[in-house]
C-alpha cells in the first residue's frame, strides 16, 4: 500500500534520472542511512560492531570494487585481496614516512596506489578475455603478496611483514572506541557506494557494462576499449585498496600480506556472485551474507552437532557451504540477493493486493 | 524518393584486399559511395559483403588497399575512431548490450558526444548531470522518431527480434551519424516489419541526409530504395551500377541463377 | 654449466608433471567446454583419499583403486549436479560454479580425513641416479625421473586413446562441435562423465607422485594450480600445447628461482609462472599453438 510509484508521473527528465527515482525508495535510503549512522551505535553492542557491522562494510566496500570490475565492465578478477593488500600496505608506509600525513588523505593514498597497480595488472586485459584473464589476475595475488613480504621497506622491516596500524587521529579527533571506527567506516563507504551508483549510471557506467556485453559493438560506438577497461581496473582497485586500508586500520590493526591471499579473493567473489553481480545492493547483501554465514555455522554446530563431530568440523563445514551456495546461485538465481531484494519490492508494490 | 541531393564521393575504397588465413574474403575490390546516397551491397552467403562493411568501419584491416574518407587518406583506422568520423552501423547478428535496457544502449550510442569525465560523473555535479539530461532528450527524439517509446525501459534481451533490429538502429540512429552502414537491417522480419523498417531507412536518408551503405538479400527491398548497387561474389566485384544496370548485368544474373527475384 | 643442466633437467622433469596436470584441463575443456578450476582441489583430494584409506591399513593397490572409485563417483556427481543444470550458461560462469566445487571438494576432503600432512610412501628414493651422476657429474633425482616417467607413459596412453579408441574418437567429435555430436547420437553426457572420470585418474596419479614428492598438504591444491599458466601457454584446447607448456613452465620457474630468485629473495616460484605467461600473453594472445582468432561480427 505505501511502496507505489503509481502516480508519481515524472514531468522532467532530470526527475527521471534521479538517483532513487521512486520517493519511497528515497525515504528508504534515508531511513536506513538514519538508523546505520544513529541507531546502530546505540542498540549494538561492542562485539557486533567490532566483529561484524565493521567487516560487513568494509568488504562491502571491496565488493563494491570487485562488482564494478567483474559485474558491471565484465572482467572476472581473483586478485580482489591483493589490491587491498596494497591499499594497505601503501596507506601504512604514507603515515609513516610522511610527516602530519592526514589519515583521510593516506587512505586516497592508498587507494590510488592500488588503482596504479591495478592498472599495471588490467593492460592483460586489453589483449585476452574470460577465464585467460581471470588466470592473469592470479599472478596478481601471487606476485602482490609475495613482494609485500619479500620487500622489507613495505612493512619497515618487521618479521614476515607484518604492519601494525598507526592510529587514525582527524582533527585531533582519535578513533578508538569501536563507535567511533564504525562511524569513520560508515562514512567512507556511503561517499564511495554513492559514487559508484552515480558512476555506474552515468556514460562511464554504460560504457563498462557496453564493454561487458558486446565489446566489438562498443567499440564501434565509440566507445574506447582500453582507455575504458583500464579505468574500470583502476576505479575498481581504488576501492579495494580503500577497503584493504580500513581492513588494516579500523578492523584488524595488524595485518600481514599473507592475510590477503587466494581465500580472501575468492570470499569477495563469493559476495557478489551471492549478492548479485553487477548490482550496488547486491555487494552489501553478499558482504553481509558472507560475514555472517561462518557466524551462523558455528553457532549450528556448537548447538546442534555439539559432541557429534570434532569442533575443527566448522572451517570444513564453511567450505562445503560456501561452495555449495555459489553453486546454489549460480544455477537457481544468477542475479543473487539483490534479484530476491527486487522481487520483494515488486511484491510490496502490490501489496496487500495480490493482483 | 524526394527532393534530397546526391552529392560528391565521400567514401573512395581502392583495390581492397582482405585475408583470414587462407581464406580471400575480399580480392582487390574498388567502390565509392556519394554524399546523401543510399548504395547497396548484396552478393550471396560469403561473399564478403559483412567484411565490406567491417572494413570501412576499421573492425577488420584490410591487408592491402587505400580508403579515402571525406578527402582524408587511412590506412588504418580503430572503429572508435570512425565513430568519431561519424560513422555508425548496425550487425547481422543483433548485438545489443543484453543487460541493458532500451534507453540505456541508445544513450550509450552517444558515448563520443559526451564529455563529462569520470570524477564529475561520480560526483554529479555541472556539467555530467547537464549532460545526461541534455542527451536524454536527443535519445527521446531517436525513440520517438522509431516508435519504440512503449519500450524504453525493457531490457533489451526480453524484445522480439525485429524490436531488438530497431533498437539497434535507434542505437546507431543516436550518433547523428553522417554515414549509416546497415548489415541485412531486415533479414528474418515479416512483411510488415520490413516495411516499417524500409521506411525509417529511407526517412533517415531523407530527413537527416545520412549517407546509407546497406547490405540486404531481398532483391526487391534493394531495388526500391538503392541508388547504386554493387554486386560481390567470392570476395570479388562482379557488379556495381543502379539497380536497372545491375539487374541486366549478365555475371550478376548468372551469380544469383536460382535465387534471382 | 653442469649446474645449468642439472637445474634445467630438474625442472622438465617437474614440467612434466605439469603438463600432465594440464592435460586434466585440457580433457575437461576439449569435451564440455568448462574450465575447471577445481582440478588442483581433485589432486588434493585424490592424494588424500588414498593416504587415508592406507592409513586405515587399506593394500596399496587396493586404496589406488577406492581412491580412484572416489574420483569416479567425484566427477559424476559433478556433471549430475553441477554441470547439466548450468549446460548453455556462458562459460564464465561454468568456471565460477568449478570455484565454488573447488571449495566442496576441499571442505569434503578435509573433512573425512582431517587437515594434517601426511607423508606418502610409493617406495622410490629421492636420491640422484648414481649412473649420470659418475659419467655426467650432474645430479638427477631418481624420483623426479619416475615421476616424468609415469606422467610421460600416461600422457601417451591418453594420446593413444583419444585417437585409436571409439570413446576417445566421440570425445574429440563433441570438442569439435557438440552439436553436431549430438546429431550422430553420442550421448553427451556420458561423454562428460567419462571425461570427468579420466580427470580424476589423472588427478590421482599427479597426487600420488606431488604427494610422494611433498607430502599431502592443502598446499598441493597451489602445485596444481601452476597448470593454469602452463594452459595459458600452450592453449585451452591443445594437448601438445599442454605439453610443451609444461616443459616450459617447469624449466623457467625452476631456472628463475635458482638464478634470479637469489637477487630478490626466494620464492619466486609462487608467482613466477603467472607472470611468464602473462608476459607471453602480451606477445601472443593466441597461445603457443592457437591460432590467432578474429572475432565474426
Ligand atoms: N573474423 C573472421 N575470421 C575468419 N574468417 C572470416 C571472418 N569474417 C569473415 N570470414 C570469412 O570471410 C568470408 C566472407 O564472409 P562475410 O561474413 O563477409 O560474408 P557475407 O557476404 O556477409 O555472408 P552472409 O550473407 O552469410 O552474411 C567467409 O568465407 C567467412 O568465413
Ligand atoms: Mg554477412
Amino acid at each position: 500500500m505505501f511502496y507505489r510509484e503509481a502516480g508519481q508521473f515524472k514531468t522532467t527528465y532530470l526527475a527521471d534520472q534521479q538517483i532513487f527515482p521512486i520517493t519511497q525508495d528515497r525515504i528508504g535510503v534515508l531511513l536506513i542511512l538514519a538508523v546505520a549512522f544513529v541507531a546502530v551505535p546505540m542498540l549494538f553492542n561492542e562485539y557486533w560492531i567490532k566483529a561484524i557491522l565493521i567487516p560487513f562494510l568494509i568488504f562491502s566496500l571491496a565488493a563494491l570494487g570487485l562488482n564494478i570490475l567483474t559485474g558491471y565492465a565484465g572482467q572476472l578478477s581473483l586478485g580482489s585481496a591483493a589490491f587491498m593488500a596494497v591499499g594497505a600496505f601503501a596507506s601504512y608506509n604514507f603515515m609513516l614516512r610522511v610527516d602530519g600525513m592526514p589519515i583521510l588523505i593516506a587512505f586516497v593514498c592508498g587507494g590510488l596506489s592500488a588503482a596504479v597497480v591495478g592498472i599495471a595488472f588490467g593492460l592483460p586485459s586489453l589483449r585476452i578475455k574470460g577465464f585467460y584473464l581471470a588466470v592473469a589476475t592470479l599472478a596478481a595475488q601471487f606476485f602482490i603478496v609475495w613482494a609485500l613480504t619479500k620487500f622489507g621497506w613495505f612493512s619497515n622491516y618487521s618479521s614476515s611483514g607484518v604492519i601494525t596500524a598507526q592510529e587514525m587521529q582527524i582533527f585531533g579527533y582519535k578513533f578508538v572506541t569501536a563507535e567511533s571506527k564504525y562511524l569513520l567506516v560508515l562514512s567512507i563507504v556511503v561517499l564511495l557506494a554513492l559514487a559508484a551508483k552515480n558512476m555506474v549510471r552515468s556514460s562511464i557506467g554504460r560504457a563498462w557494462m557496453a564493454v561487458r556485453d558486446m565489446d566489438v559493438a562498443a567499440e564501434v560506438i565509440g566507445i574506447r576499449i582500453m582507455h575504458t577497461k583500464l579505468l574500470a581496473f583502476a576505479v575498481s582497485s581504488f576501492y579495494c585498496g580503500v577497503a584493504g586500508a580500513l581492513y588494516a586500520y579500523a578492523y584488524i590493526g595488524t595485518v600481514e600480506p599473507e592475510g590477503f591471499n587466494l581465500d580472501l579473493s575468492f570470499k569477495i567473489l563469493f559476495m557478489i556472485i551471492i549478492g548479485g553481480v553487477g548490482s550496488i545492493v547486491g555487494a552489501f547483501l553478499g558482504a553481509a551474507f558472507i560475514v555472517l554465514l561462518p557466524i551462523a555455522l558455528d553457532v549450528m554446530v556448537q548447538e546442534w552437532l555439539h559432541g557429534i563431530f570434532p569442533p575443527s568440523i566448522s572451517s570444513n563445514l564453511q567450505l562445503v557451504v560456501f561452495g555449495g551456495l555459489i553453486i546454489f546461485f549460480l544455477i537457481v538465481e544468477p542475479h543473487g540477493l539483490a534479484r530476491l531484494w527486487q522481487i520483494g519490492k515488486q511484491k510490496l508494490r502490490l501489496w496487500p493486493f495480490p493482483h | 524518393m524526394s527532393g534530397r541531393k546526391i552529392g560528391e564521393v565521400i567514401l573512395d575504397l581502392q583495390n581492397i584486399s582482405l585475408r583470414f588465413g587462407g581464406v580471400k574474403a575480399l580480392t582487390n575490390i574498388s567502390f565509392d559511395v556519394r554524399e546523401h546516397e543510399v548504395r547497396a551491397i548484396i552478393g550471396p552467403n560469403g561473399a564478403g559483403k559483412s567484411s565490406m562493411l567491417n572494413v570501412i568501419n576499421g573492425v577488420y584491416h584490410p591487408q592491402e588497399g587505400r580508403i579515402n574518407f571525406r578527402g582524408e587518406e587511412r590506412r588504418k583506422m580503430e572503429p572508435h575512431m570512425a565513430a568519431m568520423q561519424g560513422i555508425a552501423r548496425t550487425f547481422q547478428n543483433i548485438a545489443l548490450f543484453k543487460g541493458m535496457t532500451v534507453l540505456d544502449n541508445v544513450m550509450t550510442g552517444r558515448i563520443t558526444k559526451m564529455k563529462a569525465n569520470f570524477l564529475e560523473q561520480a560526483i554529479r555535479i555541472g556539467r555530467a548531470g547537464r549532460e545526461e539530461v541534455e542527451h536524454r532528450k536527443k535519445v527521446e527524439e531517436v525513440i520517438d522518431f522509431l516508435e519504440i517509446q512503449h519500450i524504453r525501459k525493457t531490457p533489451v534481451g526480453r524484445l522480439p527480434y525485429g524490436l531488438q533490429k530497431r533498437v539497434e538502429l535507434a542505437r546507431a540512429l543516436a550518433a547523428e551519424p553522417s554515414m549509416l552502414l546497415l548489415d541485412e537491417p531486415m533479414a528474418g522480419m515479416n512483411v510488415e516489419e520490413k516495411q516499417d523498417m524500409c521506411r525509417f531507412i529511407l526517412d533517415v536518408n531523407d530527413q537527416f541526409g545520412t549517407t546509407i551503405v546497406l547490405i540486404e538479400h531481398d532483391m526487391g527491398v534493394v531495388m526500391d530504395i538503392s541508388d547504386r548497387v554493387v554486386v560481390l561474389d567470392y570476395g570479388k566485384k562482379i557488379g556495381d551500377g543502379t539497380p536497372d544496370e545491375v539487374r541486366n548485368n549478365q555475371e550478376v544474373i548468372a551469380a544469383y541463377l536460382g535465387v534471382a527475384h | 654449466m653442469q649446474f645449468f643442466f642439472e637445474v634445467l633437467i630438474g625442472g622438465l622433469l617437474s614440467g612434466v608433471m605439469y603438463s600432465f596436470v594440464a592435460l586434466g584441463f585440457v580433457l575437461i575443456y576439449k569435451a564440455s567446454g568448462v574450465f575447471n578450476f577445481a582440478q588442483g582441489a581433485m589432486v588434493f583430494a585424490a592424494a588424500l583419499t588414498f593416504v587415508g584409506f592406507q592409513e586405515l591399513g587399506v593394500p596399496f593397490w587396493l586404496a589406488l583403486l577406492i581412491a580412484f572409485g572416489v574420483m569416479v563417483v567425484l566427477g559424476i556427481l559433478t556433471e549430475r549436479i553441477v554441470l547439466r543444470p548450468l549446460v548453455n550458461q556462458p562459460p564464465i560462469t561454468l568456471f565460477m560454479a568449478t570455484i565454488g566445487l573447488t571449495y566442496v571438494i576441499e571442505g569434503l576432503a578435509q573433512g573425512a580425513w582431517g587437515a594434517n600432512v601426511r607423508g606418502l610412501e610409493l617406495g622410490i628414493q629421492d636420491e640422484p641416479i648414481e649412473w649420470l651422476m659418475e659419467t655426467a657429474n650432474i645430479s638427477v633425482s631418481k624420483f623426479d625421473l619416475f615421476g616424468a616417467g609415469v606422467a610421460a607413459l600416461l600422457v601417451t596412453l591418453l594420446a593413444l586413446f583419444f585417437q585409436y579408441t571409439r570413446i576417445g574418437r566421440a570425445l574429440r567429435a563433441v570438442a569439435d562441435d557438440h552439436q553436431a555430436a549430438l546429431s550422430i547420437g553420442i550421448p553427451l553426457q556420458q561423454i562428460w562423465r567419462i571425461v570427468w572420470a579420466v580427470a580424476g585418474f589423472v588427478a590421482l596419479v599427479a597426487g600420488l607422485i606431488w604427494g610422494a614428492r611433498n607430502g599431502v598438504s592443502f598446499s598441493l591444491t597451489f602445485t596444481a594450480l601452476k597448470a593454469l599458466p602452463v594452459l595459458i601457454l600452450g592453449g585451452f584446447t591443445s594437448i601438445p600445447g599442454a605439453i610443451v607448456g609444461g616443459l616450459i613452465i617447469g624449466s623457467t620457474e625452476k631456472l628463475a628461482e635458482v638464478y634470479l630468485g637469489e637477487y630478490v629473495g626466494g620464492g619466486i616460484d609462487s608467482w613466477f609462472p603467472y607472470v611468464m605467461a602473462l608476459a607471453f600473453l602480451l606477445v601472443r594472445p593466441e597461445g603457443l599453438f592457437g591460432e590467432k582468432h578474429i572475432d565474426r561480427v
